[in-house]
């Protein structure tokens, strides 16, 4: 074959543009790579039951965006850590996922001890994060967003509606770490706001069982009503043990995490039925939008599928916020998906509309009260589109974006 | 408060006292038995309670009498366990206490990772039978009554055993001098295997019970070892006086400091007071006390 000169120079030159091209899109991933997309969250240990649920929805999430043809052109791929309810393998997991796989978003965290771990990692290393659990509020930082409601959203709507049921002597149970803290605090502010009084509250580390001397101070205490805030599966055994005393008859128990690790199906309807729950999502929730998405998810994870949780919608809806402001961005630049997201972005999730509130980075949401009726939860009355009071009041990232804290509100 | 309803609240409170007594008798004696018998330091106790308390829980699921699977099947299927434990590792090693921790540890290890494959690292439980009763204004478990009850009955049938049945007696000889016990016609080996089934059916038995109370993990062993171990070495040499005096101190310790404080300086104090008793009597309570008995 013979080439003439001129037409080979001009070949050779396209080639040279083109691997030249090449080199400079390689520095940011081959067009081709898929997109990673980080998951920290407990899939063994105490804090299982709130995990696996939110694995599985951020795996259908990224499923049904790959199908659908992917993010800007390219595939979506889940890299997944368990850290086995272990907050060392948080440090080790988000430093992997930053540095050796420098994913685009990290989602990941469920309790706030976790999420305090991993933060400064991801601030560090520029890597940006999406916290979507249900949490006691105030944490401020332009690069993390939060997609779980508050104690503004839940316990201010919850506390009035149960001391109007039951009566104004409360007695709180709490898990002993900076949620079960902060939370409790929040109860107290509200139940003295609406002319009620908070009679004790205890506090139990995460791997107390004996419940006993508890339930019996309890009861000198004679409380109206009970407020958990427990979390984790050893204090599964409190509820347990509530209920073999006969207290449940006899003493009403409303409770800010309850049925989020899907506690209302570990026990029986007996040890459980009548509590008062407060949350963003509910799988029985009446929407189109709702109907469709619990469809496709059983089509996925089988229709015996237990509950689909408020913190696996939190994870749903984390990663849809972030998958449209990447579209808007048109990017998947860490400060450009930032911007984006304070535009801000809205969607409408299966719970409602969910719109990020720009000064705080945490959602405007709709937020439900609900019974727990024979392993079902019962919707009983809605709350639309509820603003982060308490994070709002102060944190303002507009004003100070290089706040960088949790603020523990003066409840 | 009027007077009656803090008579029942000082009611309440003593069954709860009595119920932490009995618990910690209960996850222990498997381990005196084990430990004072045998002098070997069982690392695996934990999960021989964890092994029970999943053999309850199983059982049950597949139809099996909640009672049965409690009081039956899991000191069977622990026991069993107990016996080819013995005739495959323990054996080898008695005398060698440093090596029996090393080779009980790597057990407790391997049990962990073999459940946590089997069934997963997730709490699984079953309702407390028998609902609860009212004490004047208060109420309370009728099943923590039962681990009382079931607790003190076991107590009484150990002592029986050890006390007035030729099993015991053997057992009790082999233990004092096994060269004399086997010149006399018995078989060590036969009555280690023995004493350490019957040990580890205790801890099977101890497991299943305290399931419908706590729930059961594959590491939920960790949260009872210690304890045990404190109770053992508080009690001293004597496997039944030990156990239960040192089960007693504890557990009322423990229950009214919780009570009258927080669940975390309950578990402080307890220990506390037991770094003074093991300072104050090294070889225990019945090292100094109730010395001639079992």
């Amino acid at each position: 074959m013979k080439i003439a000169r001129r037409a080979l120079l001009k070949t050779s030159a396209a080639t040279a543009a083109a691997v030249s091209t090449g080199t400079m899109l390689s520095s940011r991933g081959y067009a081709a790579d898929p997109i990673k997309v980080a998951s920290i969250h407990d899939l063994s240990g105490g804090l299982d039951i709130y995990g696996k649920p939110m694995v599985d929805a951020l795996t259908l999430a990224i499923e049904e965006a790959n199908a659908a043809g992917g993010l800007l052109g390219r595939q979506l791929k889940l890299v997944s850590y368990d850290p086995q309810s272990n907050m060392q393998l948080y440090t080790q997991y988000a430093q992997d996922a930053a540095l050796k796989e420098k994913v685009a978003v990290v989602h990941g965290g469920i309790t706030s001890a976790s999420r305090e771990v991993i933060r400064p990692v991801l601030d560090r290393f520029k890597t940006l994060y999406f916290y979507n659990t249900q949490y006691e509020g105030g944490v401020c930082d332009r690069n993390q967003f939060d997609t779980g409601v508050t104690p503004a959203q839940t316990v201010q709507k919850l506390v009035p509606y149960s001391m109007k049921k039951w009566g104004k002597k409360v007695y709180i149970v709490a898990a002993d770490y900076n949620y079960g803290q902060i939370t409790s605090e929040w109860v107290k502010r509200y139940v003295k706001e609406n002319g009620g009084e908070t009679v004790a509250t205890e506090f139990f580390p995460l791997d107390v069982t004996n419940f006993g001397p508890s339930i019996a101070k309890i009861q000198a205490a004679s409380p109206d009503f009970v407020w958990s805030a427990l979390v984790g599966g050893a204090h599964i055994s409190f509820y347990r043990q509530w209920a073999a005393a006969g207290m449940n008859k006899k003493i009403p128990m409303a409770s800010t995490t309850f049925a989020v690790g899907n506690e209302h199906i570990v026990l029986s309807p007996e040890e459980c039925n009548g509590m008062l729950i407060c949350y963003n999502y509910f799988q029985d929730l009446k929407n189109p939008q709702n109907t469709a998405f619990v469809e496709r998810f059983h089509k996925r994870f089988g229709a015996n599928y237990p509950n689909i949780t408020e913190l696996a919608m939190g994870t749903w809806q984390g990663f849809q916020l972030w998958a449209a402001a990447v579209k808007k961005a048109n990017s998947v630049d860490r400060m450009k998906v930032i911007e984006a997201l304070e535009t801000p972005i809205s969607i409408d999730a299966p719970s409602g509309k969910v719109t990020i509130d720009a000064p705080t980075h945490h959602c405007i949401l709709d937020v439900h009260i609900a019974e727990v009726r024979d392993k079902k939860l019962n919707v009983l009355e809605d709350f639309s589109q509820q603003p982060p009071a308490d994070t709002a009041a102060v944190c303002n990232l507009k004003k100070n974006p290089n706040d960088n804290k949790q603020y523990v509100i003066k409840a | 408060m009027s007077e009656g309803e803090s008579v029942d609240l000082v009611l309440v409170l003593a069954i709860q006292v009595l119920f932490a007594m009995a618990s910690l008798a209960l996850i222990s004696v498997g381990l005196a038995v084990i430990f004072g018998m045998m002098r070997v330091i069982n690392l695996a106790h934990g999960e021989f309670l964890m092994l029970g308390g999943y053999s309850a829980i199983v059982a049950n699921q597949h139809g099996v009498n909640l009672w049965i699977a409690m009081l039956v099947v899991a000191p069977l299927v622990v026991g069993a366990i107990g016996v080819v434990v013995e005739r495959t590792l323990i054996r080898f090693l008695y005398g060698r206490m440093i090596d029996t921790m090393l080779a009980t540890w790597g057990l407790s290890l391997f049990l962990i990772g073999l459940v946590t494959g089997i069934f997963g690292n997730t709490t699984v439980g079953i309702s407390a039978p028998l609902g609860g009763m009212a004490i004047g204004n208060y109420r309370t478990s009728i099943y923590g009554l039962v681990v009382i009850a079931i607790t003190a009955a076991l107590l009484v049938a150990i002592y029986l055993v050890l006390r007035y049945t030729r099993l015991g007696l053997f057992a009790r000889g082999t233990m004092q001098n096994p060269n004399m016990a086997a010149a006399l016609g018995l078989s060590p080996p036969k009555v280690y295997a023995v004493t350490f089934g019957i040990g580890a059916a205790l801890s099977g038995l101890a497991g299943a019970l305290i399931a419908p109370i706590s729930g059961v993990f594959p590491t939920i062993g960790i949260a009872y070892i210690a304890k045990a171990f404190i109770t053992v070495i508080g009690g001293g040499a004597a496997i039944l006086s030990g156990t239960i005096s040192a089960a007693a101190l504890f557990g009322a310790i423990q229950e009214v400091a919780t009570y009258f404080t927080t669940p975390v300086f309950g578990v402080v104090i307890t220990l506390a007071a037991a770094i003074v008793l093991i300072r104050l009597l090294p070889q225990g309570i019945t090292g100094r006390f109730l010395k001639r008995w079992l």
